[in-house]
């Protein structure tokens, strides 16, 4: 056999407003029609294991691209803008909904695109995920991972820049929601993790919910302590089941 | 967990960054994912000057058991300190 071959690189695209920004992009070399991903990153920012993420998914068949959510505060490094970013109270949802969007329009014009778009995010970038899917109508398929704060208990967190508990978005979801969730984390605890899938299953929408014991948050990812290779071997395979379901042309 | 929370203590004095010295008027404070330190939560602080656009940053993130360490010893440093200055002024 033979690894597939693939090509990544960092790319300019129109965000919100039409701002330009940066995202990295990652697809296959080989010819054929390939799904595509927009991977959101979590809140420390844009990240290099969001780029391993995004690589990966090439190595499996996606074309895929993670927006720097955080790019109209640089220019800098990523971590010292993220850096600014969490000083400034993180970035407003609406601007992250069109940032998204945007990083969907640059894997709709490659001339390798299927027609499918799915997307995925992790922890702040879950909760994001979530509101995209319940945002964006033209998603075909959206992947929380441990997305914390789509139930806000506590009210006084809603604020200008996150006005809405995405829960209480659940109803224009459209596309089927993957969620991959450690018994251990503690945002989202089991309970808000319980409710969200009630809250899907009132309002008759598709999806999976996994659940991980032995794990918390942020299990799938190799450089952190709460890494945790068996279970993320397993959400890894689920997501890539999903995805490809879903994103079939 | 990803969060939001940042403490901001204001402050007075410089800091040495990647550009050199700088004056800096807060910290940033934080308890969440370390960019860098192998940890799954750090205590982060950020020195920057927010007169000066706070463009610029000193950063560190230590464990929180690290933090609490630090704490003391700068709050022990700040009592011998002063006591010393205290008796030499005398």
């Amino acid at each position: 056999m033979t690894y597939p071959s693939l090509i990544a690189e960092t790319v300019s695209f129109r965000g919100h407003k039409g701002d330009q920004g940066e995202a990295y992009s990652a697809r296959p070399t080989r010819a054929g029609k390939f799904p595509g991903v927009v991977v959101i990153h979590h809140m420390p920012g844009w990240d290099e294991w969001i780029t391993e993420v995004v690589r990966k998914f090439a190595h499996h068949g996606f074309a895929a691209i993670s927006p720097h959510l955080y790019f109209r505060d640089g220019p800098g490094n990523p971590d010292d803008v993220g850096a600014r970013v969490r000083a400034a109270g993180g970035v407003p949802d609406e601007q992250v909904v069109g940032d998204v969007a945007g990083a969907m329009a640059l894997l709709r014009a490659q001339p390798s695109h299927n027609g499918k778009i799915g997307t995925i995010g992790f922890c702040s970038g879950g909760r994001h995920a979530y509101l995209c899917g319940c945002r964006i109508p033209d998603l075909d398929a959206v992947v929380d991972c441990w997305g914390g704060n789509v139930v806000v208990d506590d009210k006084s967190q809603l604020n200008a820049k996150r006005p809405v508990a995405p829960i209480d978005l659940t109803e224009q979801l459209r596309a089927p929601l993957l969620g991959i969730f450690g018994n251990d984390d503690q945002n989202p605890n089991a309970d808000q993790v319980n409710r969200t899938e009630a809250t899907l299953k009132r309002l008759g929408k598709t999806y999976e919910f996994h659940r991980y014991d032995g794990a918390g948050h942020a299990f799938f990812n190799t450089s952190r302590p709460a890494h945790r290779p068996e279970q993320a071997a397993d959400g890894w395979e689920k997501v890539f089941a999903f995805l490809r379901k879903h994103l079939a042309a | 967990m990803c969060s939001y929370i940042v403490e901001k203590a204001r402050l007075s004095g410089s800091a040495k960054g990647a550009s050199g010295w700088m004056r800096i008027d807060t910290a940033n404070v934080y308890f969440d994912h370390p960019y860098h330190a192998p940890f799954d939560h750090a205590l982060g602080i950020d020195f920057v000057c927010e007169a000066d656009g706070a463009r610029e940053r000193v950063a560190v993130e230590i464990s929180a058991q690290s933090a609490r360490e630090l704490v003391k010893s700068i709050l022990a440093a700040l009592a011998s300190g002063e006591q010393a200055h205290a008796q030499a002024a005398e």
